[in-house]
C-alpha cells in the first residue's frame, strides 16, 4: 500500500465541492464536455446491436482471467521475454519508480516523453523523475495543458475537462509565448509543433498499458492524438508501466474491449488510434524501440483480489461513469482528492490507499446507479460503495454519534407503537416550527437541506390512522 | 406496503394507492405492524441494523400475498437487495428471497401482475414525469410510462436530463446538502424548462426533495405522485 494521497478530511472534501459549485468557468466545462461525452456513450449502445452481450462477455472475460490472474501474468511475463523485452514486478509504487529510474541511470536518460497513463499518474511517476532531474515531457493534449499549469487530471479520459478552452489558450499562450485563439483545432496545431520536435529529442517513451495480451506479450495502447504510438515507437527505450489486472488472455479477447471502451468513454465506434505494440524493434524492423521494458505493477491490487471489491478489478478506466455521474458533472474530479475520481475513482481510491484518509469518498454519492447503466462492464458501484461505507462502520471510522443515530433509529423502527408515537411527535414538532405547511430552516445536522428547499410538514393523519378510521380499527 | 416516507409525509399516495389497487380488482390489506424496509440502514452500511429491519419486515409481510408498494426505491430495496443482506446459509436469505420475488412497485404491478394495458382515465393538464432513479433497479422502467400515455386530456412534456437524480439519495442529501442542492436546482431548472402545471414521480423521496426546491423557487408548478395523479384521473379521491 502507498502512503501517496494527501490526507483529505471530510471538510475539505466539503470545502472542496463547495469551491467546485461556486466556480462558473468549471461548471460551464464540466457541462460541456460530460454533456456530449454522457450522450455519445448512450447512442453509441443504442446503435450497437447486442451491445449487453458484449458488455457481458467482457465481464466473464474480466472475471475469467482474475481468476487464474497469476498464471496469467506469468505467461505474459514468458511472452514479453520470448519477443525480446525485459518484463519488471512491482509491488509498490516506490518499487515502480525505482525500476524506471534505474533503467533511466543505466542507460543514460535524459529527456523523456510520457502518454497519458493513469496508472502513473497513481504512482506520482512524474514528481520522481523531475526530482532525478530528468526532463519529462507529458504528450498527451490535456495532459500537456496541465503540465504547463502544473495541475493534476480530473478526469479517467479528459484530464484537463476542468478547463474551458478560453482558459487553455490563455495558458498557452503566457507559457509558450506564441498567440493563439480559443479554438481546438488552432490550439492543437500550435502543441503538436511543440511536441513532434520533443519525440525526436527523447531517450525515453514511457506509456501506460490498455490491455496485455498474455497469449502474445502485446501490449495495447488506444489514443485519439497518436502521441502513444509516437512514445512508443521513437524513443531508443519504451517503458510501459501497467497494473495487474490490465491482462487479458488472448488476442481473441481483444475487439470485445476494442468495441467497448470508445465507446464508452467518448461515443466513438473505436479510437483513432489503437496501437498493438510486441516487444522491441526486431532486426528486419526500422523504426521501434531498441529496449522495451514493461513494469507490471501491483500497488494494493491483490489484496482487492479476494475480497468482496474484486469486481473494481474490472474496470478499464473508460471514464463513462463520470460522465454520467451528476455529482461528478457538479464538483469534477480534483475535489475527490484521489488519482481516480467520479464514482469509480470514489471505490479505488480508498482500496488503493486506505479508507480512513478518504472516508468522504463512499458516501459521495447518491448511489442513483447512472454509473452502473454507463459502465460497459456493468461493474455495481453503488454495491461496491455500499460495501465500502458497510467496512467504514465496521472499523468504527464513523462518528459515534452517527452510530448512535442509527442504532436509535432502528429500535424505535423494529418496534411498531414506538414508531407511531415517534413519528407523531416529529410531525407535531414540525407543525409547531412551520410557516403555513413549509419549513423554510431546519436545525442540527439537517440545517443544509433548508440551503436551497424548503420541507413540506406533515399532515396530521398519517396514512395508517386514516386506514383504522376507515376500517372502524380501534387505536 | 405503504412506505414509512409516505404514511407519514404523504399520505394522500396510500389512499391513491389502496383506490387503484381496489378499482382494477385486488383486495387489500395492509399489515400494521409495518415500519420501514431498512433501505436508509442498508445504504449508510449499518448492518446489524439493516438486518433487524428487513428481518421485521419479512415477518410482518409473512403471509405469502404479493408485496405493492407505491416507490421503486422500497421495491428495489426488498427485490434487489435483501437477498443479500443475510448470508446464503442463513434461513432468513431463504424467506428474503421468497419475499423479493413477490413484491413490486406499484406501476409494474398493474401492469405485469394485473395485466392492466387500458385504463379510462381524464386529467386535464400538462405534466411532465420525472424516472426515479430506483426504477432503472427494478427494470420495469416502462409500465409508468405505459399508463400515463393511456391518461386522456394529459399533456406530457419531455423533461430534459429526465434520467439524472434529482439529489436526495437519503442521507446523501444530509450529508453533501450542497451538492445534493446544486443537483435538486438543476432539475427543477428542467422542470421550469417545460412550463408544465405538475411534474410526476414514483417516490415519495424525490417528490418531497422536488417539491421543496420548487416552493423556495416560488414555481407555479406542483408535484403529484403518479398514483395520485392516476386515482385523480380515475375519479379515485
Amino acid at each position: 500500500m502507498t502512503t501517496d494521497y494527501k490526507k483529505q478530511p471530510h471538510h475539505e472534501f466539503l470545502s472542496a465541492s463547495q469551491e467546485a459549485l461556486g466556480k462558473a468557468s468549471l461548471q460551464i466545462a464540466l457541462s460541456r464536455l460530460t454533456d456530449t461525452l454522457a450522450a455519445g456513450n448512450r447512442s453509441a449502445f443504442s446503435a450497437l446491436p447486442d451491445s449487453d452481450l458484449l458488455r457481458e462477455k467482457a465481464r466473464s472475460i474480466k472475471d475469467h482471467t482474475l481468476a487464474s490472474l497469476d498464471t496469467y501474468l506469468e505467461q505474459l511475463s514468458d511472452s514479453v521475454i520470448s519477443k525480446g523485452g525485459q518484463v519488471h514486478w512491482a509491488e509498490d509504487a516506490q518499487d515502480v519508480r525505482n525500476i524506471i529510474l534505474d533503467i533511466a541511470q543505466k542507460k543514460q536518460v535524459q529527456r523523456i516523453v510520457k502518454s497519458k497513463s493513469m496508472t502513473t499518474e497513481e504512482i506520482h511517476l512524474n514528481d520522481a523523475l523531475e526530482h532525478a532531474k530528468l526532463e519529462v515531457i507529458e504528450t498527451d493534449f490535456g495532459e500537456y495543458i496541465l503540465q504547463l499549469a502544473k495541475e493534476r487530471p480530473s478526469h479517467l479520459v479528459a484530464p484537463a475537462v476542468h478547463k474551458t478552452r478560453e482558459e487553455i489558450a490563455d495558458l498557452l499562450e503566457s507559457e509558450l509565448q506564441i498567440p493563439v485563439t480559443p479554438e481546438p483545432e488552432a490550439m492543437a496545431k500550435l502543441a503538436r509543433a511543440q511536441l513532434r520536435q520533443q519525440f525526436q529529442k527523447a531517450d525515453m517513451g514511457i506509456t501506460g498499458v490498455n490491455f496485455a495480451v498474455a497469449e502474445t506479450g502485446t501490449i495495447v495502447l488506444v489514443s485519439n492524438e497518436g502521441n502513444a504510438r509516437l512514445t512508443a515507437t521513437i524513443p531508443r527505450i519504451h517503458v510501459a508501466v501497467m497494473g495487474i489486472e490490465k491482462v487479458i488472455p488472448a488476442l481473441k479477447d481483444l475487439p470485445v474491449f476494442i468495441k467497448l471502451l470508445a465507446r464508452a468513454a467518448t461515443g466513438q465506434k473505436i479510437s483513432v488510434y489503437t496501437s498493438l505494440v510486441t516487444g522491441p524493434r526486431r532486426t528486419e524492423e526500422h523504426v521501434g524501440p531498441q529496449e522495451f521494458h514493461l513494469v507490471i505493477m501491483d500497488n494494493g491490487r491483490t489484496d482487492i483480489l479476494g475480497s468482496p471489491m474484486r469486481e473494481s478489478l474490472f474496470c478499464i478506466r473508460c471514464g463513462a461513469c463520470l460522465n454520467a455521474c451528476p455529482i461528478y458533472r457538479n464538483v469534477g474530479g480534483h475535489a475527490y482528492g484521489g488519482t481516480y475520481s467520479g464514482p469509480i475513482g470514489a471505490v479505488l481510491t480508498p482500496l488503493y490507499d486506505n479508507l480512513e484518509d478518504h472516508h468522504h469518498l463512499p458516501h459521495a454519492s447518491s448511489l442513483c446507479g447512472s454509473c452502473q447503466a454507463a459502465c460497459p462492464v456493468k461493474i455495481a458501484i453503488p454495491e461496491l460503495l455500499v460495501r465500502l461505507r458497510a467496512s467504514l462502520n465496521r472499523q468504527k471510522l464513523t462518528p459515534f454519534v452517527e452510530r448512535l443515530i442509527y442504532q436509535t433509529w432502528a429500535h424505535t423502527m423494529v418496534r411498531p407503537g414506538l414508531y407511531r408515537l415517534a413519528s407523531s411527535f416529529a410531525g407535531w414538532l414540525m407543525r409547531l416550527g412551520a410557516s403555513g405547511n413549509w419549513l423554510t430552516k431546519m436545525p442540527g445536522p439537517i440545517k443544509g437541506w433548508t440551503q436551497t428547499r424548503d420541507f413540506r410538514t406533515p399532515p396530521k393523519q398519517s396514512f395508517r390512522n386514516w386506514w383504522k378510521k376507515q376500517k372502524n380499527i380501534p387505536f | 406496503m405503504i412506505t414509512c416516507l409516505a404514511d407519514v409525509l404523504r399520505p394522500n399516495v396510500g389512499k391513491a394507492t389502496v383506490a387503484l389497487l381496489e378499482h382494477f380488482g385486488a383486495t387489500v390489506h395492509f399489515p400494521e405492524q409495518q415500519t420501514c424496509c431498512g433501505q436508509p440502514f442498508f445504504n449508510s452500511g449499518v448492518e446489524k441494523q439493516t438486518q433487524q429491519l428487513a428481518k421485521h419486515t419479512i415477518e410482518v409481510f409473512a403471509d405469502g400475498r404479493p408485496v405493492v408498494t407505491p416507490s421503486g426505491s422500497c421495491a428495489a430495496m426488498i427485490r434487489a437487495e435483501y437477498p443479500h443482506v443475510f448470508s446464503s446459509s442463513s434461513p432468513w436469505h431463504t424467506r428474503a428471497t421468497e419475499l423479493a420475488g413477490r413484491t413490486f412497485e406499484l406501476a409494474e404491478f398493474l401492469v405485469h401482475q394485473l395485466g392492466v394495458t387500458t385504463v379510462d382515465a381524464q386529467y386535464d393538464g400538462t405534466i411532465t414525469y420525472h424516472p426515479a432513479c430506483h426504477l432503472r433497479a427494478l427494470q420495469a422502467d416502462n409500465a409508468v410510462e405505459q399508463l400515463l400515455d393511456q391518461i386522456k386530456g394529459t399533456h406530457c412534456i419531455p423533461l430534459r436530463k429526465s434520467d439524472q437524480c434529482c439529489g436526495f439519495g437519503g442521507s446523501f442529501s444530509v450529508r453533501y446538502p450542497e451538492i445534493s442542492g446544486a443537483m435538486v436546482n438543476d432539475k427543477v431548472s428542467c422542470i421550469e424548462e417545460t412550463q408544465a402545471d405538475t411534474v410526476i414521480s414514483t417516490d415519495t423521496g424525490c417528490l418531497m426533495n422536488i417539491e421543496g426546491c420548487l416552493h423556495r423557487n416560488n414555481s407555479k408548478t406542483q408535484t403529484m405522485h403518479f398514483a395520485e395523479l392516476l386515482a385523480t384521473g380515475l375519479n379515485l379521491i
